[in-house]
């Protein structure tokens, strides 16, 4: 199999473009994938503060290189979420990238800085560990973005992809009318951008390894319960049947499905009485959580 | 050859030379689910691999996020 621009030795074969790449002219396309869709959906400009959720896997850590190449200055946001080795491995490899390239990197502990850790919190509340550790990361992210213009993150196409059918299959149209590949700011709530939408999961992992970039390549020990990514298994074998199909289901709804799911008169926000964040109800649901991980006795006597 | 496999990690032996399309179907891996690596190199469907190769087969889901 050759490279489709210089005929020499392929590495990387994407089958839904029936192309086949070298090293450099791999790298090359998904850095030219990714400036397109930065451009394309007008996520930022040159000139914006930028934050990315980095967690140490092969996505975040791509993009950080890719964005870093393409000119962009981009810092970095960890979200230590202490489950056991697989947080403190991460967390080693997302500061050797960033030391090595000299790039700036925040630390959010959520055991130190907020008391609990995540196999804690599943442990407390009657949901999966991945419900709240979701759940919890969008408010660390949200929180750690203040200050910046957008918060950048590393989801790719096949996370988005598996998180439409998830979204279809219950027919949840709260979630469709808010699943974009910008989600613009409104009060309270940071500007979210997701540069990596074209590019597949294969093509990330492939990236991180010719760029010589060393990931947590083992997995959350809790991931057993993830539904998005028993939805990604499913999706591959479609993918392999018909290569472009994923692409086709994401992007043909963000052309012409999204639109009749537009969120109409937004609900009303206010803000948690405990940490002031936006909210719909009175506590909202991080410092619920935190409350119930960090006092469960008293809330199993009440 | 050597193959190294993933989630967890571990190494099967296998018979080689081969072509790498034959490898994963005689190990009953979906070619699209994982990465072909060689040291630095990264392979597809069509290369060959030799008895004395080391070959990890990492898969694309990372678990997690
Ligand atoms: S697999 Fe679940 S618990 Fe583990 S990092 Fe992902 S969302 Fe969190
Ligand atoms: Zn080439
Ligand atoms: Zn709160």
């Amino acid at each position: 199999m050759n490279c489709r621009v210089c005929k020499q030795r392929a590495a990387v074969e994407i089958r839904r473009h029936n192309a086949a790449f070298c090293p450099d002219h791999f790298v090359e396309h998904v850095q030219r994938q990714v400036a397109r869709t930065i451009h394309d959906y007008e996520m930022f400009g040159p000139d914006d503060r930028l934050l990315l959720g980095v967690s140490g896997g092969k996505d975040s850590l791509a993009l950080w290189d890719i964005l870093t190449g393409l000119g962009y200055a981009v810092d970095g946001v960890y979200l230590h979420l202490g489950i056991g080795e697989y947080s403190s491995e991460s967390l080693i490899l997302t500061e050797q990238f960033a030391a090595e390239r000299d790039l700036a990197l925040r630390v959010v502990d959520l055991p130190v800085d907020y008391g609990f850790s995540i196999p804690q919190a599943a442990a407390t509340q009657g949901r999966s560990a991945c419900s709240v550790c979701g759940l919890s990361k969008r408010y660390l992210l949200n929180d750690a973005a203040a200050g910046y213009d957008a918060l950048v993150m590393g989801h790719n196409l096949d996370d988005e992809a598996a998180t439409l059918l998830g979204n279809v299959l219950k027919w949840n149209t709260e979630y469709l009318g808010r699943q974009a590949p910008v989600l613009p700011a409104v009060e309270g709530l940071a500007r979210k951008v997701k540069p990596l939408i074209r590019v597949a999961e294969r093509e990330t992992a492939a990236y991180a390894v010719l760029r010589g970039i060393e990931y947590e390549v083992e997995e959350c020990p809790m991931v057993a319960g993830n539904t998005i990514n028993r939805l990604k298994e499913r999706m591959s074998v479609l993918e392999a049947n018909s290569p472009g199909v994923k692409q086709q289901f994401l992007f043909g709804f963000f052309e012409r499905g999204a639109g009749h799911f537009e969120v109409g008169e937004k609900t009303e926000l206010g803000s948690c009485r405990s940490c002031g964040s936006p909210t719909t109800g009175d506590v909202c649901a991080f410092c619920r959580v935190r409350d119930r991980a960090t006092h469960p006795l008293e809330v199993r006597e009440s | 050859m050597k193959v190294v496999l993933r989630h967890p990690r571990r190494e099967v032996v296998v018979e080689g030379p081969s072509i790498v399309r034959d490898l994963l179907a005689h190990l009953d891996i979906v070619p699209e689910s994982v990465l072909v690596i060689r040291g630095n190199e990264l392979l597809t469907r069509s290369d060959k691999v030799e008895d004395d190769d080391t070959i990890e087969l990492r898969p694309v889901i990372s678990g997690g996020m």
